[in-house]
């Protein structure tokens, strides 16, 4: 009764062309974001944001980097971590070595921007290589960076341990420090991200992507030059994942070293692209919710329940109860979380009719 | 200078025989199915942790009874129903009545009389032998579940849900596998020689140094696959695997049953996966690190081909080579002149040699040629 786009004319190519053309949607994605920035503050502790909503929303940006990559371009890519960590050494390092750039949004997307080229040059072989060969040579960009990281001293400051940590976070000189201020810092960063991937991959350079993920050689006959359409992908989702990579060691660990970006990482952000839905930015962000929930209800569960485990073995139950619930939804739903979403509409449009 | 590079070599050759043989596991469900299978790693830990502890790696022996009757009950249906097979194939040709029923009566039987010979003979631990055919069988209902349980459900799905429902399934096993059998490094004992031999001593001062336990590997290694090659050419569940490789839909049309060809495929790359277990097991001890060994048998495939069996064998001797020989000759320069915080370059140089060789030929040294249509 209430969701229906009865009576709502476009009158003008704009109203047709926008992102929400029904209003209840551009009423409650509104609604969302208002909540998040106002009244999530009011409520929210310690632990919910620096275990809940920061990792949501920083893997969130991550997938939607690989979401561009893998659901818009067809190209399947296990080097996010890899990615992530570029972004986050590159920000260090700038954070580091310039006291004049000692400012996030400057620091992150420096780091964004050598992830950027760095996706560039690990996306080349895209042109040659296709499918699960392409999958696997990416994991030579995860191994290679990751043994990048550790070994190379100049990146990590010639700190013994090679963990490195920052202190003094401000942005145009708001210091970003508690949990609240860096979630809504990192907020805001995630909403714009989000516009500016949205109007990528509804324009023309989205279209392309998406003629080359569906048929390569067809794509070029039309006239997509494959060189630059991969490419521009691969930048494109680096960037992203450059920049949260950047966020998530800046704003969530603090102090890092390599590990925080293994290869673990990267099947984590590709599990939230797969369940979230690909070709899909609010799967994105359902994957994303999804994968971050779903380990620390597991954790809580036999709390809950009164049941006392040792946690080795709790960490053995997560494992396969994880692995359980991945291969559940792929049977259950193979499109994703935003398959579901796409289909609990169309129901909302009718109800309370059947027809 | 030609004595340490033919040791590595060696080495390196010797290493790269046990990745071919985790990469044959991935090669052989790929052929078949078109799966990408990830669990192959977490596949092979299981069954090293299976054997371990059945071939008795334990400290308490009480406490694993149980398991040890579970085992032994798995072992006893696989006897049951390979025996009843091979009596309805050879003895009693054209004989009728409600088979469904016999095969779960059989099975049952088998599973109560393994699992009372366990209750009574198992307190210990199990013989070598014993503990390898039970694994094997475990892998086989192993294969079962997952064809059953995962890939029924997701027929005609693209190959990057498959590769992760895989995923999926590594996940499971790995958390299985040790929420059943413990987290402890244990040891197989295969009573291999332990101490190093020294090859043509007459030729090289101080002769080659050769890890025996290696070498012994590489032998199962090899014979292993000669038996896969002969069970592919020459039998008729080989010819049915290869028909459907080729084309699914023709396979089927012509009355081959593709479930029943999964299946046979994953216990098949069980069992491998069981010899890959057993050997690096008794190399390294059976730890969780094992499972990533799958990591390493990545680029050998993508060097040998997805598709290929001898691809998967020289991969792995080009692999194992190129990494040591880089890891002892090229990451001292590298770290000298960049001054690096330690070597370690095995880990990205096998991709990046694999990578460079993808450049030339995109579906690998012997991959299927991949033509491409509009």
């Amino acid at each position: 009764m209430l969701y229906r786009e009865a009576g709502q004319f476009k009158t003008t190519y704009g109203a047709d062309q926008q992102i929400f053309p029904i209003l209840q949607d551009r009423i409650f994605v509104l609604a969302v974001i208002a909540a998040a920035l106002l009244v999530v503050p009011l409520f929210a502790s310690q632990y919910l944001y620096t275990e809940i909503l920061i990792p949501f929303l920083i893997l969130s940006l991550a997938a939607i980097g690989l979401n561009i990559l893998v659901g818009y371009c067809g190209q399947v890519s296990l080097g996010t971590g890899g990615f992530m960590a570029v972004g986050a050494y590159a920000a260090y390092n700038l954070w580091l070595r310039v006291p004049e750039a000692n400012n996030l949004i400057v620091v992150f997307l420096f780091g964004g921007l050598m992830s950027a080229a760095v996706g560039i040059l690990f996306g080349i072989p895209s042109l040659r290589i296709k499918g699960f060969y392409l999958a696997v040579a990416t994991l030579a960009s995860q191994f290679f960076l990751d043994w990048l990281f550790a070994r190379v001293k100049w990146l990590t400051n010639y700190t013994p341990s090679g963990s490195v940590a920052v202190g003094d976070t401000s942005a145009f000189g708001w210091k970003i420090d508690t949990p609240m201020e860096r979630y809504l810092f990192i907020l805001a960063f995630v909403v714009v991200a989000t516009v500016v991937a949205k109007n990528l991959v509804r324009g023309h350079i989205g279209r392309s992507w998406m003629a080359i993920r569906d048929m390569d050689i067809a794509a070029e006959i039309i006239g997509f030059r494959p060189l630059r359409t991969k490419l521009t992908a691969f930048a494109v989702s680096s960037f992203f994942i450059g920049i949260a990579g950047a966020m998530w060691a800046f704003l969530r660990l603090g102090a890092w070293e390599p590990l925080a970006f293994d290869i673990n990482r990267s099947f984590q952000i590709l599990f939230m692209v797969i369940i979230g839905g690909l070709g899909s930015l609010l799967g994105s962000f359902l994957g994303a919710a999804f994968i971050v929930l779903t380990p620390i209800v597991l954790n809580q569960l036999p709390g809950w329940f009164g049941v006392k485990m040792s946690t080795a073995l709790l960490s053995h139950l997560e494992f396969m109860v994880f692995g359980a619930m991945i291969v559940f939804f792929l049977i259950v739903e193979p499109h994703g979380l935003a398959r579901l979403w796409a289909i609990a509409k169309e129901k909302l449009r009718l109800w309370p009719f059947p027809h | 200078m030609l004595g340490p590079f033919l040791e590595t070599l060696i080495g390196g050759l010797l290493t790269g025989v046990l990745y071919s043989l985790v990469a044959l596991g991935f090669v052989l469900i790929f052929k078949a199915s078109g799966v990408f299978n990830f669990a192959q790693g977490a596949m092979v830990l299981f069954a090293a942790l299976t054997i371990a502890r059945l071939a008795g790696a334990i400290d308490n022996k009480e406490v694993f009874l149980g398991q040890f009757v579970a085992a032994a009950a798995v072992l006893g249906v696989a006897l049951a129903l390979v025996g009843w097979y091979v009596w309805r194939e050879y003895m009693a040709r054209g004989g009728g009545g409600d088979e469904r029923r016999k095969v779960l009566l059989l099975s049952l039987l088998g599973a109560v009389a393994g699992g009372a010979a366990a209750y009574a003979y198992g307190k210990g631990a199990w013989p070598m032998w014993l503990a390898i055919a039970a694994t094997a069988a475990i892998m086989g209902l192993l294969a079962y579940a997952i064809e059953r349980l995962v890939l029924r459900h997701l027929v005609n799905q693209e190959g990057i849900i498959l590769f992760m429902a895989t995923l999926g399934i590594a996940y499971f096993l790995d958390g299985f596998g040790q929420t059943l059998w413990g987290s402890d490094i244990y040891k197989i004992n295969l009573g291999l020689p332990k101490d190093p031999i020294f090859l043509f001593e007459g030729v090289f001062p101080g002769g080659l140094l050769v890890d025996p336990g290696d070498l012994v590997a590489a032998v199962i290694a090899a014979v292993l696959v000669i038996v896969l090659a002969l069970f592919f050419q020459k039998t008729r569940i080989g010819r049915a695997l290869r028909a459907v490789a080729d084309d699914h839909a023709a396979a089927q049309s012509v009355g081959i049953p593709l479930n029943m060809i999964w299946l046979v495929v994953w216990t098949v790359s069980g069992l491998v996966a069981l010899a890959a277990g057993l050997i690096w097991g008794a190399k390294l001890g059976v730890q969780f690190s094992i499972s990533l060994i799958a990591l390493k048998a990545l680029p050998v495939l993508i060097l040998g081909g997805f598709t290929s069996v001898p691809g998967a064998i020289v991969g792995g001797l080009i692999i194992g080579a190129g990494e040591k020989l880089s890891e002892v000759f090229l990451a001292p320069i590298l770290v000298k002149q960049f001054d690096l915080a330690g070597g370690g370059i095995e880990n990205w140089f096998a991709y990046m040699l694999a990578l460079v060789f993808l450049l030339f030929r995109p579906q690998g040294l012997f991959g299927e040629r991949i033509i491409e249509r509009v």
